[in-house]
């Protein structure tokens, strides 16, 4: 298994060099540095002299990718590309094109979105397996199908009109919550109800839909019909031998977004005035500032293979009979 | 699972138990509620807080409460109006001549080679507690601070100095500032260009030299210190304007500590910079920057002594802004900025009271504004049950439709051209656009100098007689004459006669999202009535603007936001020399009339007086006749206020107005819990449903149960 978890890492480089390219000819080709400089700059009384000195102040009066000035390996060095790329690969994210510090920046607003998601995938999880075993419990009676209607109805609703309606209902008209708003520590327990339990309702249709389909299948087998022939109560075959069959697609879908669990939401961070990750990178995209936009793709792309290696590990966890070679 | 719930649930009650006496969606830390704190937000961080960076209103509302300058707008008092604020007086300005001969008197601009101004400080200011001001951190931070707070580390101060003005003037020319005005001031003050040249080329040539003895070491010439109170900045020839430079941030006082001590790269790495972490003079500074989250302003404990204002206009007396008069400012303990993006969240905590003043969106106009049949505004009962006030004020800003003069149908100086221009002028029917765009929040403009600006005209006079018939007030133009100009223009009905068809004119704009279309739809049916085809345009931001730099624009919409209230920051959006495409300027409609930049280079060396409200005169009419833009509107600002939130008055050009800003806290605690009592009933109701929903599932679960396995 270490070969392989080797193996994998090894492929992350080539991975992340592509798509370190990718981000830079997507964002150079709809920004030049002139751009950005203006962007920062504002847009009062900007001159010509003050777009160069910026540009010079970071690095982004060098060419894009080469330098036709420079010889030998000094016309791939000297080019933004290779200045603003190589320090990533040692995970030294540099300061923003504001001049802040990325890492300082990432460190203080991941934990307000861990907040509120780690939460919301805990519980999220826990309704959608409980609400889809009990579909499957009652499967055929009324009561499936007023749990099926539950589902497609909530599937049907837009995600920010749950956010306005609950924000509306529980926080205005009951005042049960803030409407909005963080603070640190325990206090953030009374600003993360709210988003949490908004969450898990939204999530709560596709959710229940989606295992509730992977424990038909499992349901259908022949082990189920043997455990029930030994018999064992519905309630035991269903959340002790159905629910740990279908363990394999259910963490697929979740261990691979752990890791990036702290990148955070923008609609509901932006709603709840949460101080996360959600908007970095938007915002960072709007203002043009190229350091925070490849610094999150980097980091977001190396997050995404280290969850897909996490989810293969896990496999041999949860199924004895895989085996990674 | 069963642990998890039960911390859960104890959190939630201790929390519940720990505010009892605070309503349950209170927004804020129950030990903050305490005094006079003024309860505020941003919907986006500001990119700067260093004054010599700043340069928007968002910043402004930060630094101006920490830092001051030398002069400030008189609160209540209209015309703006500066008075001293670290200066102890008006300055003494002197003139000079090519050869250094002072000229007695008011000179003319054209006898001017220089202006000289005599500026004194007030004494014994001192800068707020800071870190900065113990110089031993300047090398070492203890090695215990854990870099949560800056306040934690020993603070210390000291008094103001005229080298702390000067020594921002210098960081004002350095190249590694970046300050907006670099170029501005590059053209004014003396020696100011040649220091920044000179501070280029010692980083250059000694990029370890530190920047504080960088700056330090060489001098400018235009600057000097005269004695302990006193310095002088020299001017290129003669620019009254000048002084409303100087009441901006960007010539506030920087102490060379703060630059030192903002060095260390271990608060580098954790973002406490300079350009985060104000240091000033101000009544408060700030105590907390998580511009991810909230900002905190706190009473900054030396704040020299001044007085709420005890004189004010009769309109405003009478509005009782003169309750607080001669009290010790600032009124208020604290400020309290949080980050609300959204605008439904930020209104119904506004409702709530947890937000102490607001504004009013699109989406909650109707909610919060009504309109008597007379066409007055007023609140809704909603609101007037609530105690809330309403106050409005045409802001000092113009937005306005521009012609790109350099374009070949649209641009030109001939009576054709000019006859395009006024036929699309009275088309376009901003009264209407006011009405269905800005909810009736916006003045059409008669001409390029909004009201409360000197050199605006109210009535008759001022009416643009292009666009307008006074008719008991100014009456749009009929669209027959409208089509007469068309008709004198070349075009008539509407026809291009180079193509037999109708006449097709370009819209650039950046103005590309859903909730522009119905915008730009209105535009190009106005032109329709006109039989113009209007060919929208719409771009991203980059592009938009490389197009206006290169004058490839046709028709354009742009706003001017004042810097100072002075006809001079309009007009110079017209001169000339300022032309985008040729010169880089703000005269984003490539406009050029020689007689009008004749008129503009008099007028803007000029002190307000009559003779120059003729030559404004003269400007406004060449300027309406010629038509480079259709003059637009100026918003209306609608601000609502809560009834514990006193002395609010809309003085646009004062930045630092939170100092005088009263709250009544055992008001706003009454209304809050008044208006938050929580509603718990429907959560029990919630339960019960569940509980009935058992019953039939214990049932089946029975049956299943019971039921043989095959």
């Amino acid at each position: 298994m270490i070969n392989y978890i080797l193996r994998r890492l090894l492929y992350v480089l080539p991975v992340l060099l592509g798509v370190n390219i990718l981000t830079f000819v997507l964002f150079f080709v709809v920004n030049s540095p002139d751009d950005m400089a203006r962007m920062q700059l504002g847009d009062k009384h900007v001159s010509q002299a003050a777009v160069n000195n910026w540009k010079q102040q970071r690095g982004y009066d060098l060419p894009l990718i080469w330098n036709q000035q420079q010889n030998g390996m000094l016309a791939i060095q000297k080019t933004i590309f290779f200045e603003k790329s190589v320090g990533l690969f040692f995970l030294d994210l540099g300061l923003s094109d504001n001049g802040r510090d990325i890492v300082a920046d990432i460190s203080q607003r991941m934990w307000p979105s861990l907040a509120i998601a780690i939460p919301s995938l805990i519980f999220g999880v826990l309704a959608n397996i409980t609400f889809a075993l009990l579909l499957i419990f009652y499967r055929g009676s009324y009561l499936e199908f007023g749990g099926l209607f539950v589902c497609i109805t909530l599937m049907s609703i837009s995600g920010l009109f749950y956010i306005i309606a609950g924000q509306f209902l529980i926080g205005k008209l009951l005042a049960l919550t803030p409407i909005s708003g963080y603070a640190p520590g325990l206090e953030a327990f009374k600003f993360i109800i709210l988003p949490v339990v908004i969450g898990v309702i939204s999530g709560l249709g596709s959710g229940a839909r989606w295992y509730r389909t992977l424990f038909l299948e499992e349901a259908a087998k022949d082990y189920v019909r043997t455990a029930k022939a030994k018999g064992l109560s519905e309630l035991q075959v269903l959340f002790k031998h159905v629910l740990k069959n279908a363990m394999v697609p259910i963490l697929t879908g979740i261990v691979v977004i752990l890791p990036l669990l702290f990148m955070g939401s923008l609609i509901t961070e932006s709603f709840f005035g949460i101080p996360g990750l959600g908007s970095y990178t938007i915002d960072a995209i709007s203002s043009q500032d190229f350091a925070i936009v490849r610094s999150m793709v980097f980091l977001g792309s190396f997050l995404y293979i280290i969850g897909l290696l996490l989810t293969d590990i896990s496999y041999t966890l949860v199924d004895p009979r895989v085996r990674l070679n | 699972m069963k642990g998890l719930l039960k911390i859960a649930i104890s959190l939630w009650l201790s929390t519940l138990a720990a505010c009892s006496d605070v309503a349950l969606n209170n927004p804020y830390v129950q030990n903050e509620d305490q005094g006079k704190v003024i309860y505020s937000s941003f919907s986006e961080r500001p990119k700067h807080l260093d004054p010599a960076k700043a340069y928007s209103s968002n910043e402004y509302g930060i630094i101006a409460q920490v830092y001051e300058s030398l002069f400030q707008y008189q609160y209540l008092k209209k015309p703006y109006q500066l008075e001293p604020l670290l200066a102890s007086s008006m300055p003494t300005v002197n003139y000079f001549d090519a050869q250094g001969v002072q000229l007695g008197g008011s000179p003319a601009a054209s006898d001017t080679a220089y202006s000289e101004y005599v500026l004194t400080i007030k004494d014994n200011i001192q800068f707020q507690p800071h870190p900065s001001f113990n110089l031993s951190l300047h090398k070492h931070l203890p090695d215990d601070w854990g870099g949560d707070s800056l306040y934690s580390l020993p603070q210390s101060s000291r008094v103001l100095t005229v080298d702390d003005f000067i020594y921002q003037i210098k960081r004002l020319a350095d190249p590694q500032t970046q300050s907006p005005i670099v170029g501005l001031m590059s053209n004014y003050i003396v020696g100011f260009k040649e220091f920044s040249q000179t501070q280029a080329a010692l980083i250059a040539s000694k990029p370890q030299l530190d920047k504080v003895q960088r700056l330090q070491s060489v001098p400018m010439s235009g600057v000097k210190k005269i004695n302990s109170t006193q310095f002088s900045i020299r001017i290129k020839g003669k620019y009254p304007q000048f002084i409303n430079w100087l009441a901006m941030p960007f010539f506030s006082p920087m102490p060379w500590e703060a630059d030192a001590f903002y060095n260390h790269p271990d608060l580098l790495s954790k973002n406490i910079t300079l350009d985060w972490f104000p240091v000033g003079t101000g009544p408060y500074f700030l105590a907390e920057n998580n511009p991810n989250r909230r900002m905190v302003l706190s009473k900054n404990p030396n704040f020299h002594v001044e007085y709420y204002p005890t004189e004010a206009t009769e309109q405003l007396a009478k509005k009782g802004l003169l309750r607080d008069a001669g009290k010790r400012l600032p009124l208020s303990d604290k400020v309290i900025f949080s980050l609300e993006k959204e605008s439904i969240p930020y209104w119904n905590k506004f409702l709530q009271g947890y937000y102490d003043a607001s504004g009013i969106s699109s989406d909650s106009f109707d909610q919060a504004v009504s309109f008597s049949p007379s066409g007055e505004v007023g609140l809704t009962d909603s609101m007037l049950e609530r105690g809330i006030g309403l106050q409005t004020a045409v802001t000092t800003s113009s937005f306005y439709l521009g012609f790109n003069m350099l374009d070949k149908v649209v641009g030109g100086y001939s009576n054709k051209n000019k006859k395009l221009r006024h036929a699309i002028s009275i088309a376009v029917d901003y009264e209407e656009y006011i009405s269905i765009f800005q909810n009736g929040r916006g003045v059409a403009a008669q001409g390029i100098i909004p009201p409360e600006i000197f050199g605006h005209v109210e009535g008759e006079q001022g009416v643009n007689p292009v666009v307008y018939r006074w008719q008991n007030g100014p009456q749009r133009r009929s669209i027959d004459e409208a089509k007469k100009h068309l008709v004198d223009a070349g075009y008539t009905n509407g026809i291009d006669p180079a193509t037999g068809e109708s006449l097709v004119l370009y819209f650039d704009t950046m103005d590309s999202g859903p909730d522009s279309k119905a915008r730009l739809n209105w535009l190009r049916k106005q032109l329709d009535k006109l039989n113009i085809d209007l060919v929208v345009r719409a771009t991203d931001y980059n592009r938009f603007q490389q197009k206006m730099r290169s004058g490839n624009a046709q028709l354009y919409m742009w706003g001017w936001n004042a810097d100072y209230p002075d006809p001079e920051n309009f007009m110079f959006l017209l001169y000339g020399k300022n032309a985008k495409a040729l010169h880089g300027g703000e005269n984003a409609s490539n406009y050029k009339n020689p007689r009008f930049d004749a008129l503009f280079e008099r007028m803007s060396s000029m002190e307000n007086t009559p003779e120059r409200q003729k030559i404004i005169n003269k400007m406004v009419a060449i300027t309406r006749e010629d038509a480079p833009w259709l003059w637009g509107f100026h918003p209306k600002a609608f601000s609502l206020y809560h009834a514990w939130y006193t002395n609010a008055n809309p003085n646009l050009m004062a930045n630092n107005s939170t100092k005088y800003i009263n709250i009544d806290p055992t008001l706003r605690r009454a209304y809050q819990s008044k208006w938050n009592k929580p509603v718990y009933w429907p959560l029990l109701l919630m339960a019960f449903v569940l509980l009935l929903l058992l019953l039939p599932a214990y049932r089946i679960y029975r049956r299943i149960e019971n039921a043989k396995a095959l």
